[in-house]
């Protein structure tokens, strides 16, 4: 079992990272809406450093979503799924590696990312530490919910745009909390509540997610 | 005789055509009186004038708007449990009423917010979450309609449902933590000291009770024509296969 849920993950990492896996993209991504934004709203510093904890934050959001609508697609088409469906790991915890895998490969390079990009926008170093503490403690909730709706949308063809409707209501909370203990940061006020809210929400999402996704699995099998 | 015997699609066919008339009729004398009587023989309010008046729609569509997410998830829950068609259909037929009912009272609260607040929207917790609650309805009906397997959809609708109802619930408290609201609390309550005033309450109440039995009506409606719907489908299917 133990080497079942590595060898899982080794496979989901060499595949994103090889040549058309796209681990790299939501990075991209990040950074472009990033840019984007101070070309649409001007240079003014204090307005950038005031909008930055929640712009980075729905930024990450729709860079952890773009590569969601992948995270089953690719394996239920070639039958690869019907195979791990009958293997001794149970599907969920298919699930749990294959979110994670999309955590590593998308919303860890976030979190690494974005104290650079936050640098740009002139986000005090307060906020900073916090923006990076937040995205760590966020990030995997939004790859396991994704979970969710990629589960729930993999039979669906051209599954992208409704996997987006049904994923980012989901987020919510974990962009309330996160954006929210930045923005206290930022502003030298105490960032604690928030994040262990944060915290929770991701606590919860993680023991939840992978029993959603397996159930949707499980019924796009059948 | 069990009250699952009604998930018998044919019982359920029977049974819905003899209540509908009827809870057609009285959802709309009772909406009729409660609104009549709301709006005309009411006193206006001392500082509102008679823009207080919109409560007698906003505050029951509002409450249907949530209840109905309420009965989705139970119809869902039940599906799963005990795969009942009728169950799941039911879930189906709530959603778009869900959904209507959920913009009719933003819209009120817009036309209300708008002499009263000065402005229609503001980004308060709760009209946030009616938002919110608004896109979680929209998720529900794109999914059942995206999914070609009725059988297939109605599951994986039905893990949308209890999946969101974690999620809508959540960040009803979530947004509460964002936002300082401008919206006034819960007044309404039928054990409270602190409630609205008598000549408001009757009529409200009356107006509630309306648009309750008008969501009643309206979903074995919708729930009649999604089952002919699946009978038209099982016998064009049998007809392409014989």
């Amino acid at each position: 079992m133990d080497g079942s849920l590595r060898s899982l993950l080794g496979r989901e990492l060499i595949l994103a990272v090889r040549a058309g896996g796209g681990a790299g993209l939501g990075l991209a991504f990040f950074l472009i809406a990033v840019l984007l934004v101070p070309l649409g709203i001007g240079p003014e510093l204090a307005l950038l450093s005031r909008v930055a904890p929640g712009l980075l934050w729905v930024a990450a959001l729709l860079a952890a979503l773009l590569s969601l609508d992948r995270m089953f697609q690719a394996d239920l088409e070639d039958g690869t799924l019907e195979v791990m469906a009958t293997a001794a790991l149970p599907l969920e915890g298919l699930a749990a590696i294959k979110a994670l895998a999309h955590w590593l490969t998308t919303g860890l390079p976030l979190v690494l990312a974005a104290p650079v990009l936050a640098l740009t926008l002139g986000l005090p170093p307060a906020g900073i530490a916090w923006l990076v503490g937040s995205l760590a403690l966020g990030t995997p909730a939004l790859s396991f919910i994704g979970a969710i709706g990629a589960a729930l949308t993999v039979g669906v063809r051209r599954g992208g745009l409704i996997l987006s409707l049904l994923v980012l209501p989901l987020y919510v909370p974990t962009l309330i909390f996160g954006a929210r203990s930045v923005d206290l940061a930022a502003n030298g006020r105490d960032p604690q509540s928030a994040a262990l809210l944060l915290a929770a929400v991701t606590l919860g999402t993680l023991g939840i997610a992978p029993l959603a996704a397996a159930a949707a699995l499980r019924i796009n099998l059948r | 005789m069990s009250v699952w015997s009604y998930a018998n699609p044919a019982r359920f066919m029977r049974l819905s055509a003899r209540l509908l008339p009827w809870t057609a009729a009285l959802a709309a004398g009772f909406i009729a009186i409660g609104l009549i009587w709301g709006f005309f023989f009411t006193p206006d309010d001392f500082r509102q004038g008679a823009s207080v008046k919109i409560i007698f729609i906003h505050v029951p569509t509002a409450m249907m708007a949530i209840n109905i997410y309420a009965m989705m998830f139970v119809a869902s829950l039940i599906w799963l449990i005990r795969r009942h068609h009728v169950s799941a259909l039911a879930a189906r037929a709530a959603a778009p009423i869900g959904a209507t009912l959920t913009v009719v009272a933003i819209a009120t609260g817009a036309l209300w917010g708008q002499p009263i607040w000065g402005t229609a929207w503001a980004w308060d917790p709760r009209l946030t979450s009616f938002f919110i609650l608004f896109l979680f309805y929209l998720g529900y009906i794109a999914l059942w309609s995206a999914i070609e397997d009725p059988d297939k959809a109605a599951d994986l609708t039905a893990v949308l449902a209890l999946v969101g109802s974690v999620f809508a619930l959540l960040s009803r408290y979530a947004v509460n933590f964002w936002s300082q609201g401008l919206h006034q609390g819960a007044t309404l309550s039928l054990d409270r000291a602190q409630n609205i005033a008598n000549v408001f309450f009757w009529p409200l109440l009356t107006s509630i009770a309306g648009f309750f039995l008008m969501f009643l009506a309206l979903v074995l409606l919708r729930t009649r024509t999604e089952i002919r719907l699946r009978r038209i489908r099982a016998l064009q299917l049998a007809r392409a296969a014989g």
